[in-house]
């Protein structure tokens, strides 16, 4: 890509836009992700005794945190790929056809 | 004790079963019947493939024409290796909760992959990793680099498996050891040489559609068992367990904090660095179908392994108390990594067992067909193309090199094979994944997100990376103590990532900063053009025409 093209690409505010929607997007899921997983890790390296705690019948507390963690990386990938595919691809290719 | 170390063993790589604890195993003829059958089906699909496989893009990337769902199942497929489906089935087995851990970290990754990494590396790169570094680092350093660190990747991942599928093939089918290797062998070499990746991408999709329906069946037929209700099945496996309610809580398997916490950032960021992985995204049309392809492989690799969960929990009740299943020890017959095949049988009978057992199989295959094509890449695009000849080769002649190298990877792949039977090589995973974490993941990410980082910041962080993981896994309890010897452990971890990963970032820092010249200052001009493309897919590499 040439520096003209760049630079029309990066007047655009279409471009502006993009980037600023997708880098807060991409980085909000992705810190809420590594909390989410890294405090699991945490809770079962420095407090397996409050996981071991009994929730329901012989169900420990580890085990709906476990699954939440699963469902949530499910859901927040799902979150990405609606926002993506709608926003984000309309103003890609709004870009795509200002710089054909 | 015996029983976690068998299954820490087991998790590492695909079937370390103890043949030593297995009555010698009978034919098993159903078993042969159906992985006959799947032989059939993926070298028709081959001959098929190689016809279609014409150029260099269809060879690398099957020709960019992969749906984002069909992506994102040869990526679960890759995924849900027979480590996992074996492996975590039996460590839930032995430590109860703490099998959840590497479930869990193993999907994590996938996330992190799509929000920071999958829509820029397909807008970037062409057909392996070093595209994307290349694009305005140095192309000879980078890609030197990048082609060792993805082989040494691939040479680890591989050589687990293999030694895992000659033992696990031994159980399941009563095949010596070293026929086993060399149908792994031979069969993965006629799918990549022939079928390229168009063929490897679909004998993965195939094998993850069989094996997601066979768990599914033997994880329902579990809860009926129990009358579906969890707590049934939790208040059985306590009743059962030698360790009783110790399996509901975390510390069966993992005692050290630090260890944990490592091996939690060598799952996670290992998966963005691992070469096979990264290069699926390539395989697909444009960004959408990218990010499309990682919620598909999420989703189907968070659904499998609450499948395996299950499976292994409802087995330490169905299997570890049946007679037919464990000797009067306790210990599960064929060893640890058998316990998902008991339960197949002890909810399915001799048939179920037998396909279970012929997709677990075909799951070793399939992986190595695709670790194998990674090795090609590196070997054939990267080191010979363009660096050896610094570009000026022809398409044929590149996809000639590539062929040569998947059958020298192969027959290195049955080598390795044979000579590491008898080993401990349950660290090779777990070390394939911190140097995929420490090597490639921070030289690939910084590339895209720091204008400063220069050839020699990447090429020193990589190499930082990967000496520091391989030297730190090389003075842990897994080789030091277990494979070498040695009395203590210099370093006390597991996981060397939690350390190596740093380092790989601090060299790629360090390296960037110090003695900057007019090169360095000529990659950052080149950083903005490298930054639109990453964003909008302009100058992307297009779908070839089919």
């Amino acid at each position: 890509m040439d520096d003209i093209t760049c630079a029309q690409v990066r007047a655009n505010p279409d471009f502006a836009e993009l980037e600023r929607q997708r880098g807060r997007l991409g980085w909000t899921l992705a810190i809420i992700m590594l909390a989410v997983y890294f405090g699991f890790v945490l809770l079962v390296a420095f407090a397996p005794g409050l996981m071991g705690t009994p929730v329901a019948g012989v169900i420990t507390l580890g085990f709906p945190l476990g699954l939440f963690v699963i469902v949530s990386a499910i859901a927040l990938t799902g979150v990405y790929v609606v926002r993506a595919n709608g926003r984000f691809d309309a103003m890609t290719s709004r870009i795509a056809r200002a710089n054909p | 004790m015996r029983r976690l170390g068998l299954a820490a063993a087991a998790l590492a790589l695909p079937g370390v079963a103890r043949a030593a604890d297995a009555a010698p195993p009978a034919e098993n003829f159903t078993a042969i019947a159906m992985f006959g059958v799947f032989v059939a089906l993926t070298l028709g699909i081959t001959y098929w493939a190689s016809r279609r496989t014409r150029s260099a893009a269809d060879f690398y990337a099957a020709g960019g024409g992969i749906t984002g769902l069909q992506n994102g199942m040869a990526i679960a497929g890759d995924f849900m290796s027979a480590a996992s489906f074996l492996g975590i089935s039996a460590m839930v087995y032995t430590a109860g909760f703490d099998g959840l851990l590497y479930s869990i970290g193993f999907l994590v990754g996938w996330p992190i992959m799509m929000f920071l990494m999958a829509e820029r590396m397909r807008n970037l790169g062409k057909y392996s990793l070093a595209d994307v570094t290349s694009y305005r680092l140095s192309p000879g350093p980078v890609r030197t680099m990048s082609a060792i660190s993805s082989l040494v990747v691939v040479a680890f991942y591989l050589i687990a498996q293999m030694v895992g599928a000659g033992q696990l093939i031994q159980l399941l089918f009563g095949l010596p050891y070293a026929y086993a290797v060399v149908i792994v062998g031979v069969l993965m070499i006629l799918y990549v040489t022939l079928g390229g990746m168009l063929a490897t991408t679909w004998v993965q999709i195939i094998k993850a559609g069989l094996l997601l329906l066979g768990a599914s069946y033997m994880a329902v037929m579990a809860l009926a068992h129990f009358g579906f209700s969890l707590n049934t099945m939790f208040a059985a496996a306590v009743a059962a367990h030698a360790k009783h309610a110790a399996i509901l809580t975390p510390g069966l398997q993992f005692k050290n904090p630090i260890s944990t916490l490592s091996l939690g950032v060598a799952l996670m960021f290992g998966t963005a660095g691992l070469p096979h992985i990264l290069m699926r995204f390539f395989t697909v049309r444009d960004a959408k179908a990218a990010r499309t392809s990682v919620f598909w492989a999420t989703s189907f690799i968070g659904y499998f392994y609450i499948l395996t969960f299950i499976i292994g929990f409802a087995a330490i009740s169905m299997v570890g108390s049946n007679p037919l299943y464990v000797l009067a020890t306790g210990a599960v017959r064929g060893g640890g990594n058998m316990v998902a095949i008991h339960l197949a049988h002890a909810v399915g009978g001799d048939i179920l067992k037998g396909f279970v057992s012929a997709v677990a199989f075909a799951t070793i295959l399939a992986v190595v067909a695709g670790l194998t094509l990674a090795g090609a890449t590196a070997v054939s695009h990267d080191l010979y193309a363009n660096v050896f000849r610094r570009g000026r080769t022809t398409e044929g002649t590149e996809m000639r090199v590539s062929r040569i190298a998947s059958v020298a990877l192969g027959v290195l792949a049955i080598a390795l094979g044979l000579a590491f039977e008898k080993q401990n090589v349950a660290y090779m995973v777990g070390l394939a994944f911190a140097v995929a974490a420490s090597a490639n993941f921070p030289v690939l990410l910084l590339n895209m997100y720091w204008k400063r980082l220069d050839t020699k910041g990447a090429v020193l962080g990589g190499s930082l990376g990967l000496v520091s993981a391989v030297a730190l896994t090389v003075l842990s309890p897994g080789i030091w103590v277990k494979v070498l010897g040695f009395h203590a452990a210099i370093f006390p971890y597991d996981s060397p990532a939690l350390f190596s990963m740093p380092l790989g970032f601090l060299g790629c820092y360090v390296g960037s900063l110090i003695g900057r010249g007019r090169q360095a200052e000529a990659e950052a001009g080149r950083f903005e053009a490298l930054y639109i493309r990453s964003q909008t897919g302009l100058g992307a590499e297009g779908a070839a025409s089919h």
